[in-house]
């Protein structure tokens, strides 16, 4: 099972793509590019041209809440008035899973991901990298076929993002599902994705495995973020 | 300038030739003739006597044309009390004797009050009478939608008084605050009787129609008040109420004759 | 100065009412059955226009709220209607409600049974001045609420009514809140529009503003005594908000 999508957002991006189980994407390109109007319409959050397919399931014209594509949002959204227990837990019991079944599923999401413990807070009382864990729990105790990940470190101070990141790559890896992530920073790419599309003024512009563009880097843009990331 | 000195001379002439044949009395010609009577006189009045009161102020203003009258209508009760918490009246009628007693205990009044006019009550129903009311009988029946005005309030009492003078007990759906509003129900068909006074029945013209009941007539008091600035002026008003053409104005309104 | 007369102008009648009272009458006075029936009456009638508000004044708001991406004329259409009762002379809205559902009303005539001099009445005259104050205390709540929390709600799978009930109500709580007391006190507090649309007797649709204008003209002791009731659970009502409904209302 894979997704593959070909959609245009009129006036924003205009793109193709297929994500393989356990082989993450990473869109990459400079702000404004269209990466986030490209995971806002797998999501059906914004209207798109197109079709969007996972495995032999075609979303278009299917809500957000039936398309079983999960997003973790550049600030995270925890919701503010539940524990962070309450917020990894509300996926199924939106589903329509009991209560018990709902949290005892959202205990083990907690447990896979180290926040067991700060089941009872509230999401002002977390640090940033808690609450992206948090965040990150809640989109995969959802049950998605789909992870969607906007730019998921840019909220974090530059001193843990590295931590965080080693963090995040080994969920991803063990979760093992068809992920997407969207992101500005080489580091991300090289330490989340094994695919990448690079994406400039809504179009792609040049796409293959991470270490072909790290080999072959298509772009003058491409060309700068491979310097700077080499000589880190 | 000519015109306009010219007008309210025409008025006082007019005034006079129609002041000297209507009236035997003797003191119009001579007041009008050297009326030293000014300035403004504040006028507490029941609101039943919104329209006449008018009429009699316009006609009071022929033979006292530097006198301006002016009106405070409303609820009998209400007037007395602001008159007891001291509002700048010079004269107040009021629509029951009871009402002038909450003045005069006060002290408030300038001698004692004299009674100018009655009032007796009546059955209001709707132009055609839709719920088919044919006296009071009528009210003690629970099909019917009646409304009377609150016992608190004047017309209230004389309500009440009615019923039990006549063995009634009404089956009521609202007492209202004021005769205004019992017959604004009735007029929209909100209820199918209510008991105003008959002046009020003749002041609301075609959407109402009266039926008459056998009621006491109640007495409506005037009187000058103490605090009154301008004393002559207010007595003056009060003399050309209870005279022969101030009466006529009331008659005409449909008031009886104390 | 100005800022002074106008506290004074506020506090000072508040003040009267408060030393003129007839403190010793004041416990038999307020166990007179017709007292105690006019505030049970009003307590009732205003907790149940409470309820209603709520239950048709959330929608409402939600509708005014969404409402800011419509044209600018059905916006303000809109938005006028629902401040109308706020700037109407609450008798006139008694009169209109007659017009439509008394007995010969362009409604009214229709219906199978009688409104007016019902407690219905009495709760249809409330629900139609406090209305606006709930439908603007909670659409500056939704306003004022981060509208991408529902949005991620929705792709955790939640379908609209679920997000509406998890997520976009527990945000606008204290709005709703401030919003329902409001509501509750001025729909107690309703003189005018009560007494011309459903009458004055005692029990069914005398409420305490309508007996103590009554017996302002017979006994203004007890009228002062009820006054005070009045006054003291608007005060309560107000300080359980404090600066909450400010905001909340001009929003």
């Amino acid at each position: 099972m894979s997704l593959v999508a070909s959609l245009t957002v009129p006036g924003r991006v205009e793109l193709e793509l297929t994500v393989t189980p356990g082989r993450t994407l990473a869109l990459l390109g400079p702000n404004g590019a269209g990466k986030s109007s490209t995971l806002q319409a797998l999501a059906g959050l914004i209207d798109y041209e197109g079709t969007v397919r996972v495995g032999s399931r075609v979303l278009d014209g299917v809500d957000p809440e039936h398309r079983r594509v999960g997003y973790v949002f550049q600030e995270y959204l925890l919701f503010p008035h539940l524990t962070v227990l309450e917020n990894v837990a509300f996926g199924a019991r939106a589903q329509g899973r009991g209560r018990v079944a709902a949290r005892s599923q959202a205990g083990e999401w907690m447990q896979r991901l180290g926040i067991a413990d700060l089941a009872a807070r509230r999401p002002p009382q977390l640090s940033g990298g808690q609450a992206q864990r948090v965040a990150l729990a809640r989109a995969l105790a959802s049950d998605p076929e789909v992870l969607l990940l906007d730019e998921p470190l840019a909220a974090l101070d530059v001193e843990i993002r590295d931590e965080v990141r080693e963090e995040l790559a080994r969920h991803i890896r063990e979760w093992g599902g068809l992920t997407i992530v969207v992101t500005h920073s080489f580091d991300d790419v090289t330490a989340l994705a094994e695919e990448v599309i690079v994406i400039e003024k809504g179009r792609a512009t040049q796409r293959g495995s991470v270490r072909s563009l790290v080999a072959e880097p298509g772009t003058s843009y491409v060309r700068r973020l491979v310097a700077s990331w080499s000589e880190d | 300038m000519k015109l306009k000195t010219a007008a309210p001379a025409i008025v006082l002439v007019a005034a006079l030739a129609l002041a000297g044949c209507s009236t035997p009395e003797p003191a119009p010609t001579e007041t009008a003739a050297a009326d030293t009577l000014s300035g403004t006189i504040n006028v507490f009045a029941a609101a039943s006597l919104t329209g006449s009161f008018q009429a009699l102020a316009a006609a009071f203003n022929e033979e006292h044309p530097d006198v301006t009258v002016t009106f405070n209508f409303g609820g009998s009760s209400g007037l007395a009390t602001q008159i007891v918490e001291a509002a700048p009246a010079d004269v107040f009628a009021a629509a029951s004797p009871a009402t002038m007693k909450t003045v005069t205990d006060a002290a408030l009044t300038d001698g004692d009050p004299t009674d100018f006019a009655t009032n007796v009550l009546e059955i209001a129903v709707a132009k055609g009478n839709p719920g088919g009311i044919t006296g009071l009988e009528d009210f003690a029946n629970a099909d019917k939608t009646i409304a009377l005005c609150a016992v608190e309030v004047p017309c209230g009492a004389a309500a009440a008084k009615l019923f039990d003078a006549a063995g009634i007990v009404p089956s009521v759906d609202t007492y209202e605050q004021d005769v205004k509003a019992v017959l604004t129900k009735v007029e929209l068909g909100e209820v199918d009787a209510g008991v105003v006074y008959v002046t009020d029945v003749l002041d609301a013209g075609d959407a109402i129609e009266g039926i008459e009941v056998d009621s006491a007539p109640v007495a409506y008091p005037i009187a000058t008040l103490s605090a009154s600035a301008n004393r002559e002026a207010a007595q003056a008003f009060v003399d050309f109420v209870l005279s022969s053409k101030g009466q006529s104005i009331l008659k005409a309104a449909g008031f009886g004759t104390p | 100065m100005p800022a002074g007369l106008a506290l004074g102008l506020l506090l000072l009648p508040l003040v009267a009412l408060i030393v003129r009272a007839p403190w010793a009458a004041l416990p038999s006075l307020l166990a007179e059955p017709t007292v105690v029936q006019a505030l049970g009456l009003s307590l009732t009638t205003a907790a149940i226009s409470m309820v209603v508000c709520l239950v048709l004044g959330i929608p409402l708001a939600l509708v005014l709220a969404r409402s800011a991406l419509w044209p600018a004329i059905p916006r303000r259409l809109l938005r006028a209607l629902i401040t109308v009762p706020l700037v109407l002379p609450p008798v006139v809205g008694g009169v209109a409600l007659l017009l439509l559902l008394g007995r010969r009303g362009l409604i009214g005539q229709w219906l199978p049974f009688t409104i007016p001099f019902t407690p219905a009445a009495v709760v249809i005259a409330q629900v139609f001045v406090s209305m606006p104050f709930l439908v603007i205390a909670v659409e500056g709540a939704l306003r004022a609420s981060d509208r991408r929390f529902e949005i991620a709600a929705s792709t955790l799978g939640a379908s609209r009514f679920t997000v509406f009930r998890r997520i976009t109500l527990p945000l606008i709580a204290p709005g709703i809140a401030s919003g329902a007391l409001l509501c509750f006190t001025r729909s107690l507090g309703e003189f005018g529009a009560t007494i011309t649309f459903a009458g004055s007797f005692p029990g069914t649709t005398q409420t305490l503003p309508i007996s103590t204008y009554l017996l302002l003209q017979t006994d203004p002791n007890a009228a002062i005594a009820l006054s005070l009731v009045l006054m003291v659970v608007s005060v309560v009502v107000l300080l359980s908000l404090r600066d909450r409904w400010v905001p909340g209302v001009l929003a």
